[in-house]
């Protein structure tokens, strides 16, 4: 894609987004507030420039695919895909209803459209995104598959066998995006179980690796409109990003992967948001 | 089995080319054909069995027919999880064949055996578990799983399995198939157990019982009509698995039996034990120990008979 993505839009976008996903966790009791809001400026630039998708034809065989690895970033999905247009913003007032359809977590695809796979537990999302980029090989279809990780995520064993395979089969349709804040539920990444050097180990398993400030939606356009970029191998993007991006009583605070916000805290992020009440 | 497999695998491939065959790092050679009539549909997923299963679902919601072939035990329990969700919680239509399974691979030990697949596969949503008797069976569970539209689960032995039937049977999926009728008692075997049962039907038709056989090489969803009718009509019911005795074929019998009202049949489970199978020995050994023979099936159902007559 060739077209300038318009950044002010973007950015726009991004804060209602957050706002939206701040208040329906107080109505809610919807937590991962914090994994939901360092992810929107990657969604925003995925969904709102990079991807060749239409809602009008969800399920197009050549679309683009993007699969939320870190399943618990559903609550931003959510909201993303109803404002992209895949299904009405109303429906979205049925949010952790009994008997619907949003979770803490996306369903099948056959549930809901925009969905690409059902993911929530960890570890699952590249390699059915590596199977989805190799049908396109096999079909001789042209789109992209992109996958979000979260940093956590990284801890999961199946990352680093699909990470092997997708070099090894020279997918270079294929890309994951790390949302890399630096946290995962009970600790620091990088305590919890040696993560760095993440681009290194990348780059090591034979994937085109970059960083880049997961935040800077140009950027982030950037980075993924490469894909393929032409080297025969897969790209990860390393997205540095701080969790409970936007609020700033929530940044960088991990007692935000579950805790829910006080009516009073929603009006204050909402304040900060620069988003109407 | 596995050369039937891999011949049949490789007329499918030839002719669809929505199949695409995934290994774990085996099968050195068995394939060969399949790369040369099925070219770029054969992928070596190497010894990463999770990501293997999630390609392959990722390739089914994309429209292909993906097969998996690995050793048992790495097919199915080292990556159930990715099997519930990723393949059956998608109903992406994903063949997952699990090679030497039961007591197979008995002389590489009880890493490599697999009397529990059957259990834990048998209880996901929309899982359909077939284990095929014999190579004409495997042939036809084979095709018949291929236009079945959700996820398959097959067990298969490795080779060298006699053939029972004489020419390939017809297969349904989640129906029985009746191998000889009889009057007295009622043999069911399933997969590769169905040579042993057919000898103990032979060493009890020789003590005057007359003695039907029934293979079941769907072991989900469970052919229930015909077990009624099996229940109804016998003296005893015998199933013969090389499987544990919880949650194999005996199991979904008998959890269904339960339910029903008080049959007049005698039931019976063969079956392994509650046991790893920790000491050296050959298939025949495992059997043996396990009392999965002809003469050990032959004989207990004669003592569960007791009192009653033979017709």
């Amino acid at each position: 894609m060739t077209r300038e993505p318009d950044i002010k839009k973007l950015q726009d976008i991004a804060r209602t987004i957050r706002a939206r996903i701040v208040e329906t966790s107080h109505k809610t009791n919807t937590p991962h507030l914090g994994s939901c809001l360092s992810c929107v400026d990657i969604l925003i630039a995925a969904y709102f420039h990079v991807l060749r998708i239409d809602p009008a034809q969800a399920r197009d065989p050549d679309r683009d695919r993007f699969i939320l690895s870190k399943g618990h970033g559903a609550a931003a999905l959510f909201q993303v895909l109803a404002l992209r247009g895949f299904y009405p913003e109303s429906m979205l007032e049925t949010y952790g209803q009994d008997g619907g359809l949003f979770a803490e977590h996306p369903p099948a695809p056959a549930y809901l459209p925009g969905i690409e796979a059902a993911t929530g537990s960890l570890g699952h999302g590249l390699p059915m995104g590596l199977g989805m980029a190799l049908s396109a090989r096999i079909q001789g279809r042209r789109y992209n598959v992109l996958a979000l990780l979260s940093d956590g995520e990284c801890n999961e064993g199946s990352v680093w066998e699909a990470a092997m395979m997708a070099a090894a089969q020279k997918v270079e349709r294929l890309a994951v995006i790390i949302d890399f804040n630096k946290w995962q539920a009970t600790g620091r990444s990088e305590e919890v179980l040696a993560l760095s050097p993440l681009v290194d180990k990348w780059r090591a398993f034979g994937w085109n690796a970059c960083e880049t400030d997961g935040h800077d939606i140009s950027g982030l356009v950037r980075l993924m409109e490469r894909v393929p970029d032409g080297s025969g191998r897969p790209v990860a993007v390393i997205a540095h990003t701080v969790k409970g991006k936007g609020v700033s009583f929530m940044e960088d605070d991990n007692n935000w992967h579950y805790r829910i916000p006080t009516a009073d805290e929603v009006v204050a992020a909402k304040k900060e948001l620069g988003v109407a009440a | 089995m596995r050369n039937a497999f891999a011949d049949e695998i490789t007329k499918l491939g030839a002719a669809d080319p929505r199949v695409v065959l995934l290994s774990g790092d085996i099968g050195n050679k068995l394939f060969d054909k399949f790369k040369e009539r099925a070219r770029g549909r054969f992928y070596n997923c190497g010894v990463a069995e999770a990501n293997m299963m999630g390609v392959a679902a990722g390739m089914a919601l994309c429209g292909l027919r993906p097969v998996i072939y690995t050793i048992t035990p790495f097919t199915t329990t080292r990556c159930f999880e990715q099997i519930r969700v990723d393949v059956c919680y998608h109903k992406a239509p994903v063949i997952i064949v699990g090679t030497g399974s039961g007591l197979s691979y008995a002389d590489l030990g009880p890493t490599h055996h697999s009397c529990e697949d059957m259990a834990i596969l048998r209880t996901l949503p929309g899982m359909t578990v077939l284990a095929p008797g014999d190579s004409f069976e495997l042939r036809a569970a084979l095709r018949a799983a291929l236009k079945h539209d959700g996820p398959v689960y097959m067990r298969i032995g490795k080779k060298g399995e006699p053939n029972i039937h004489a020419r390939e049977p017809e297969l349904r999926i989640g129906k029985a198939i009746t191998i000889q009728p009889g009057k007295d008692v009622c043999l069911v075997s399933t997969g590769v157990m169905l040579s042993v049962v057919m000898e103990a039907a032979r060493l009890l038709g020789e003590q005057g019982l007359s003695v039907r056989v029934e293979s079941f090489p769907t072991v989900k969803p469970l052919d229930t009509a015909t077990l009624s009718e099996l229940f109804r009509q016998y003296q005893a019911v015998a199933v013969a698995e090389e499987h544990g005795r919880i949650g194999g074929l005996g199991g979904a019998v008998a959890e269904w039996l339960a339910t029903q009202d008080v049959p007049r049949a005698r039931f019976l489970s063969f079956g392994t034990d509650d046991v790893f199978m920790h000491e050296v020995g050959s298939t025949q050994y495992a059997r043996n120990k396990f009392g999965l023979t002809a003469e050990n099936i032959a004989g207990q159902v004669k003592v569960r008979l007791g009192g009653r007559r033979a017709a």
